[in-house]
């Protein structure tokens, strides 16, 4: 079929886009956790969750992706701008960005950091390079023959993980119970 | 230089290690409730990072099923982190982390 073929073609300039969504996700990564306006972090975190929608569909996970981009950007964002915005802003604004133990924090993030990279720099090679797998354009079919197959006890218990946290979440946040 | 021109799994793992360093730092050193769950979001989404470049190496769906999984997980945890934090917002007046100091010695 032509509408097959049409998008069965081979990955164009990945290096540049992968530099691009990864810096355009560490600069947006630097904004949430720097930014003493909360409207201005959430905001940034908007354009790390878009960018790695991105990701996902260079690593052709395009379910995933829209999944992302649906619930995460579209759902959980908007439920944290709804909660700043109940929250009084002006007050958080005055006061300081960091809080108490900011140098502790900073020092177990740099160790934490240094582990990583000597983790990565051991063995960074042990991970074969996966040659170009045949481009499938069946993504959804096969997450949701496993999704309704094989993970279907972990689908049921995730449904009743929601309804808990919904529960929860109206419960927590009543005036009075 | 043609190392980082070819684009391995290991450059998605290391991007997902510093997107998980900045969600530690965020929420060790940030002073507001709400900037600390968006950090808890951003070492969530590290790690969905880390999952579905592996479903990517190795064939199969199995990695993106585990992180429709966590983005599920996630979801409610911050429906429920909202509702403490509107809780605490209700009973302190601030949103102040500090301010939760009730265990301290």
């Amino acid at each position: 079929m032509a509408v097959d073929t049409a998008f069965n073609m081979a990955p164009v300039a990945t290096p540049f886009f992968f530099y691009m969504l990864s810096g355009i996700m560490l600069i947006g990564g630097i904004l949430v956790i720097t930014r003493k306006n909360p409207v201005h972090s959430a905001l940034a975190l908007i354009t790390v969750l878009l960018a790695q929608a991105a990701i996902y569909l260079m690593l052709y996970a395009p379910f995933v992706a829209g999944v992302q981009i649906i619930l995460y950007a579209g759902g959980i964002m908007v439920l944290f701008l709804f909660v700043i915005m109940l929250v009084n802003i002006d007050r958080a604004a005055k006061e300081r960005t960091f809080n108490s133990q900011w140098l502790v924090g900073s020092v177990a993030a740099i160790a934490l950091g240094g582990l990583f990279v000597a983790v990565y720099v051991k063995g960074g090679n042990i991970f074969p390079e996966h040659a170009l797998s045949v481009i499938e354009n069946d993504n959804t079919q096969k997450v949701a023959t496993m999704l309704y197959g094989q993970y279907m006890f972990a689908f049921e218990i995730a449904s009743l993980l929601l309804l808990v946290a919904i529960i929860g979440a109206v419960v927590m946040a009543k005036k009075r119970i | 230089m043609e190392a980082m021109l070819h684009i391995s799994t290991l450059h998605y793992l290391v991007l997902g290690a510093a997107l998980f360093l900045l969600g530690v730092i965020g929420v060790l050193t940030r002073r507001n409730v709400v900037i600390v769950l968006m950090s808890i979001e951003l070492i969530l989404n590290a790690v969905n990072l880390n999952l579905v470049a592996f479903s990517r190496l190795w064939g199969g769906v199995h990695g993106q099923i585990f992180a429709i999984f966590v983005i599920t997980d996630a979801a409610a945890e911050a429906a429920v982190g909202l509702g403490i934090l509107i809780a605490f917002f209700r009973n302190k007046e601030t949103v102040n982390i500090d301010e939760v100091h009730l265990l301290k010695w």
